[in-house]
């Protein structure tokens, strides 16, 4: 019998004893932390999917476009990310040429996205395309490391996003539309660019965003970004980019 | 270029093998655990820059809980996705194993340790790797994967920070969610000035820099990246991963082959549930509303996608969780989803310190899994170290029943191996206690005698007031005193404060 067949094996030999049933609270009454068991459903059925269950009771993702873009804006700010909303196009250029000017950026690293193009259009420093007709081509598991080294070279990575999660802040991205794997989080600086109708009110609303654009073959990779990379190791005191970048700029466009 | 050597360890200190198995019987997991937690109640400034560290985990995590509009429902609903995909185990990892295959990955089965280390050398070995990166991975201190690749001539370097900072310093996790939360800025300061010869510093920031200018090459250098996973979505085929740093991130993003680790307990069927368990898991753990990164992998790079490793593998590995599986009294154990919320407000944790539990999985959720993943005889001292107190079995975002299966794990011991001693005096105190003359007359000599039994110091006894006074013996007994209580006093206003009427 091979290692799987094995494995199964004792898991299904195990289930065969039943257990209880699902964990609940065994009442107002009973006090925090108190639980009993319910009766086991049958087999391969549940009373109430899970997040049926809790959608109630997660934190509040905002029932109108301006509760979320409120609630957005709070978070990103809470998280120490920098939110920028501008009107158009040409402020959003603006800003982020101020921004590499004040920063003296030498190279930004971008992935193709219809919102980002026309806004990177004349930045005042060089840029990379990740994906770039010869990156796509390239094997790089037997190429050299030049194109990590030309990404790990940059000061930014810009990418657009595939939705914006009101109730953590969070940005979705992805590895086939928004900057492949490494550009979110290996230069030193992220700006995201996104539009207010990608705004989304809970985690549950991105995954509906993404199996409506996706189908259900995901890209290979799906990241929620949820403020500037960090960590608490040293004697839990909160450091800003711990390996993914220091600063996160969300700038959303209209 | 030669390969790059694993940051070189200083030797082993004294809690440098976490499990021991080897050379360790059942006596000497128990006699060590005494004498580690001994030696650390004893040192009071470290307890207390422990309790501060936690209470502000404890402060944050309370505002975040705070934003949900009832945690205790979310709860019930967290604990329902992961007792739905436990209790449909076999399931769930077919549809899993089936659906990550058709994204172009490649599952691989693990019996158990030795069996999950074969597999990972095999792929290290067959990518030809010079160089390996890792971010942090519980499961792979469960099977000592770092030693088994050195052993090989690997250099592995652990990406997440507070794993480095372990790893330099040639010790296991101390806590498995904050891995050296007990080492303080100094000593970290000393031991990169020592193997990175950086300039001493007092700032965490300036230190969580110079980590990262020194994993920035390794990165790019590595071929191959080794994970862990948090969660398998049955549904999708997908892995999730939950991190702060951005280092599983670059690890599952440069290398050209990404191989990750996961116990076969992290099914859930679908990527729904993790809208619910992924801010759970995040608040309990940190006190986050989510974690900075929340990554899901469905296999190695797709056409058209402009980087990412060119080939992904996942290891399944049982190693006695199909055992836990097996008791349905504890099945739920397997809920776990290692935010370590347990160890964060357990009064044990607080005074014994992570190292003294010599185990991968420390604090309470660690004392229930343990004796089970190791074998009940050598670990049930663990289900002792507990006041039973529940403030685990609270915190668990996903109900399981902590508290309760320690005191379970104590009965099994108990029936497994019976304490003649603790028997006949049980046995005694049953025919006293029914006999209310015997009872009276005992509990006066008991109470006369008090003071002596102190200063006989008999050996059952020592072990207990060693660290405990035993309190003064009442003049006269309950009973004595009952019968000649004041009469009820039932129109008099009592004064607001009691305790002075006896």
């Amino acid at each position: 019998m091979n290692a799987r067949e094995a494995i199964l094996a004792r898991v299904r030999e195990a289930l065969t004893v039943p257990g209880p049933g699902p964990h609940q609270r065994a009442g107002e009454m009973a006090g925090h932390g108190a639980t009993t068991h319910t009766a086991p459903p049958p087999r391969g059925s549940l009373p109430v999917l899970a997040l049926e269950a809790a959608r109630p009771w997660l934190p509040d993702g905002g029932a109108t476009p301006e509760d979320r873009l409120a609630l957005l804006a709070d978070n990103l700010g809470k998280l120490k990310a920098v939110f920028h909303r501008v009107p158009t196009i040409h402020a959003a250029q603006d800003l982020l040429f101020s921004i590499a000017r004040e920063r003296d950026w030498k190279r930004v690293a971008w992935h193709a996205h219809p919102l980002v193009e026309p806004i990177l259009a004349g930045i005042p420093c060089a840029t990379h395309r990740v994906d770039s007709a010869a990156a796509l081509a390239a094997d790089l598991a037997t190429d050299s490391t030049t194109p990590k080294d030309a990404l790990e070279a940059c000061d930014a990575g810009i990418t657009g996003c595939d939705a914006l999660v009101a109730q953590t802040g969070s940005i979705l991205v992805s590895s086939a539309t928004c900057g492949g794997r490494a550009l979110s989080v290996l230069p030193p600086v992220h700006v995201v660019v996104a539009t207010p109708e990608q705004i989304v009110a809970t985690l549950a609303d991105a995954f509906d965003a993404l199996r409506e654009r996706h189908g259900s073959s995901f890209p290979s990779m799906l990241s929620f970004i949820t403020g500037p990379s960090r960590t608490g190791d040293i004697e839990r005191i909160l450091v800003l980019g711990a390996h993914g970048p220091k600063e996160l700029f969300v700038i959303l466009v209209g | 270029m030669p390969p790059h050597p694993s940051p070189t360890a200083t030797p082993p200190g004294p809690h440098a093998d976490p499990s021991g198995d080897a050379e360790r019987g059942s006596h000497g997991a128990k006699k060590r655990f005494l004498h580690d937690a001994r030696e650390y109640v004893r040192d009071t400034d470290h307890r207390a820059f422990l309790r501060r560290a936690l209470a502000g985990y404890c402060a944050t995590r309370d505002g975040q809980k705070a934003r949900y509009r009832d945690w205790e429902h979310a709860r019930d609903a967290a604990s329902l996705a992961k007792w739905n995909a436990v209790n449909r185990l076999d399931e769930m990892l077919v549809r899993f194993a089936d659906a990550f295959e058709a994204g172009g990955g490649k599952v691989h089965w693990a019996r158990d340790a030795a069996e999950a280390r074969e597999i990972i050398l095999g792929i290290v070995r067959a990518a030809g790797a010079k160089a390996i990166i890792k971010s942090k991975c519980m499961t792979t201190e469960e099977i000592h994967l770092n030693a088994a690749l050195e052993a090989e001539g690997y250099g592995v370097v652990e990406s997440d920070l507070g794993e480095f900072i372990q790893q330099l310093r040639g010790e296991p996790p101390f806590h498995f969610v904050f891995p050296c939360m007990h080492v303080r800025r100094g000593e970290i300061s000393k031991l990169f000035e020592e193997h990175l010869g950086s300039a001493p510093t007092e700032s965490p920031e300036e230190l969580t820099m110079i980590a990262r200018r020194y994993m920035r090459r390794l990165y790019v250098e590595a071929d191959v990246g080794i994970t862990g996973a948090n969660f398998l979505v049955a549904e999708t085929g997908q892995i999730s991963i939950t991190e702060n740093e951005g280092n599983a991130r670059l690890t599952a993003a440069l290398p050209r082959v990404h191989v990750a680790l996961a116990g076969i307990e992290k099914c859930v069927e679908r990527l729904d549930d993790l809208a619910v368990l992924l801010p759970m898991l995040a608040t309990a753990g940190t006190g986050q509303p989510l974690t900075c990164y929340n990554t899901l992998y469905g296999g190695p790079r797709a056409p058209g996608e402009c980087d990412g490793p060119r080939e992904m593998h996942i290891v399944l590995l049982d190693n006695g969780r199909a055992a836990i599986l097996a008791d349905p009294e504890q099945r739920d154990s397997l809920q776990c989803i290692r935010c370590g919320a347990c160890l964060n407000v357990c009064p044990i944790f607080k005074n014994v310190g992570g190292f003294t539990y010599g185990t991968t999985y420390q604090g309470p959720i660690g004392s229930v899994i343990t004796p089970h993943l190791r074998g009940l005889g050598d670990w049930n001292h663990l289900s002792q170290a507990s006041s039973l107190c529940g403030a685990c079995t609270d915190a668990c975002p996903v109900r399981i029943d902590i508290h309760h299966h320690l005191l379970h794990n104590r009965r099994n011991a108990v029936r497994a191996a019976p304490n003649r001693l603790e028997r006949m005096g049980h046995r005694m105190f049953a025919a006293v206690a029914a006999r209310p003359r015997l009872f009276a007359t005992g509990g006066t000599l008991f109470r006369r005698s008090l003071w002596f039994l102190k200063k006989l110091r008999l050996p059952l006894l020592r072990d207990w007031i060693a660290s405990r006074d035993l309190p003064q013996a009442p003049a006269r007994s309950f009973r004595d005193q009952w019968r000649h209580r004041a009469p009820p006093a039932v129109a008099r206003s009592r004064p607001a404060t009691t305790g002075s009427d006896r």
